[in-house]
């Protein structure tokens, strides 16, 4: 156990000694992350409140397919992503392969369902009153989606935090395509794998403590933001 | 009539479950009491406690190597191997630790310093077997490696390290990447740049990166012959003569003081049986058929 305590001693060593390594893996590790939420946000969050606004055939069909998705294992969603960008892939002329690039578009393609699946979970049962609150105001699409977006903030919220959890704790996706290659592709949950491989458990354990004082971070920001949705 | 026979037939089933998972607790909680009579006078001919922890270098693994001779051994003495393969490092750290009963490594002048720690029992490590490293590079070789060093590592480091051709590093404290490190010293040079590619990953991944990114790299020679990837990668640099490509295994059972969880009594029947003639005769036939040659050489004492 007092590998566990070294190691909390170490992370603040680390993070006070501004050691450069641990910066560039923290760093790479919020890059993929925040990106990739990014991507799958901007797709994510208005395809789950137009699916949830709207009836149509396979509906509940897709839905089942994105609730399946969101429990995706990223070593499988990994795997796919490489296969499609090797070199004798049908992506294999862009060698995107051991670059930042394709790990951002297998997080994206993990985080996607996440986005998709709470966005319309938090939308089904008040996006009606709001779209009817909309139209008595006589807003137009956009001013509605604008509506929409406002009202189910704690939802959306949520769908980020949990999207953005995910990215960065994971770590079967990024080792795969990434490669944990040092100064290019090398992640905290990457680099924690490699340093229990080399037997440097306090630094390995240090790694993981920076990793979720970073999430408890954004959890802070989530709380943050209900409480003022609950003060309204 | 059906719904009660199907019924009864589940309860049975779920009682005699829960009967053997007493039993197996129990049989545990014996052994690890140290008071396993019981237990033993009802199986005598299976080892009392049967599972062996073996800590070993990916390359045994990737190599197929233990997937071959592993249920001989097993088949033959009624143990089961749990292989925890990592790096040479990781698993000397197992070791030290007292994760792991037997250790199957190639990292001879770390292991010696494994046995003089006292880390190892009574027999210290013994010689098991021997393959060696080839340096991987592209087919078309832009280093130029296999016309003008072909059976000289020194050199053909030199080589990739003057014209900055990309070369992917284990970089994981393995057996294989401490050779590597050998070799970079005995050049004199201190690799570092863009060209230097630092993977943190086990034998197969940097082989399959080496593959994508088409770079230089050290392998084993049984997990480069195991993957299959001659397509467009091929051996640059191989039979040196130095003796600098060398590469020799060890077994090592760990010193049972450590804690009372170590299965010693597993741990000799293995390296016992590995250094056998029967073992060595298996590590030598692996791979004739599909390869052409085998793997490893056995060179027990």
């Amino acid at each position: 156990m007092d590998v566990i305590l070294d190691g909390i001693a170490e992370a603040f060593r680390l993070i006070a000694g501004l050691d450069t390594e641990v910066f560039e893996v923290v760093f790479t590790s919020l890059e993929v992350s925040l990106v990739s939420l990014f991507f799958a946000g901007i797709i994510g969050i208005p395809a789950g409140i137009l699916i949830a606004g709207h009836r149509f055939k396979g509906r509940h069909a897709l839905m089942r397919l994105v609730y399946t998705l969101m429990g995706m294992p990223p070593v499988l969603c990994g795997l796919i992503v490489y296969l499609f960008f090797m070199r004798r892939g049908p992506f294999g002329s862009l060698r995107l392969n051991y670059t930042v690039t394709v790990m951002i578009i297998a997080q994206t393609l993990l985080i996607l369902p996440i986005m998709i699946g709470l966005t319309v979970s938090a939308a089904r049962e008040r996006q009606e009153k709001i779209r009817r609150l909309a139209r008595t105001l006589g807003a137009g699409r956009i001013q509605t989606m604008k509506l929409l977006l406002w009202e189910l903030r704690p939802g959306i919220m949520t769908a980020l935090v949990s999207g953005f959890s995910r990215g960065i704790s994971e770590v079967g996706a990024v080792m795969i395509v990434g490669g944990n290659i040092e100064g290019k592709t090398r992640t905290m949950t990457t680099y924690i794998s490699q340093l229990k491989g080399m037997g440097e458990f306090e630094r390995a354990v240090a790694v993981g403590i920076i990793l979720l004082l970073l999430s408890f971070g954004m959890n802070t920001l989530l709380y943050h933001f209900q409480r003022e949705k609950l003060e309204d | 009539m059906k719904r009660w026979r199907m019924l009864s037939l589940c309860l049975t089933a779920a009682l005699l479950a829960g009967c053997s998972a007493q039993t197996a607790q129990d049989t545990e909680k014996d052994t690890a009491e140290g008071k396993g009579a019981a237990a033993e006078a009802e199986n005598s001919t299976a080892p009392e406690n049967a599972e062996i922890i073996l800590a070993t270098t990916t390359s045994t693994q990737d190599s197929g190597l233990l997937e071959e001779i592993l249920p001989v051994f097993e088949e033959e003495t009624g143990y089961t191997v749990s292989v925890v393969s990592v790096g040479s490092g990781e698993a000397m750290e197992m070791g030290e630790n007292g994760e792991a009963d037997v250790l199957l490594v190639h990292s001879p002048a770390a292991e010696e310093e494994f046995v003089a720690g006292g880390h190892a029992d009574e027999d210290g490590r013994l010689d098991v077997m021997y393959n060696d490293f080839v340096l991987i590079g592209p087919a078309d070789d832009p280093a130029e490696i296999s016309t003008e060093a072909p059976a000289d590592a020194v050199a053909a480091f030199s080589k990739i390290a003057q014209t900055q051709m990309e070369f992917i590093s284990r970089s994981d404290d393995s057996g294989t990447h401490k050779k590597e490190l050998e070799i970079w010293d005995a050049c004199g040079i201190v690799p570092e740049g863009g060209w230097y590619i630092e993977a943190g990953a086990g034998m197969g991944a940097v082989l399959e990166m080496a593959n994508e990114m088409l770079a230089y790299t050290l392998s084993d020679r049984a997990t480069w012959l195991n993957l299959d990837l001659d397509e467009d990668l091929k051996i640059v640099c191989e039979n040196d003569e130095s003796g600098i490509l060398y590469n020799q295994y060890g077994v090592i059972c760990v010193n049972p003081e450590k804690n009372d969880q170590i299965n010693h009594e597993g741990a000799k029947a293995f390296q016992e049986w590995i250094v056998s003639d029967e073992g060595q005769d298996l590590i030598g036939r692996y791979g004739v058929e599909e390869y052409g040659k085998a793997l490893f050489t056995p060179n027990a004492a």
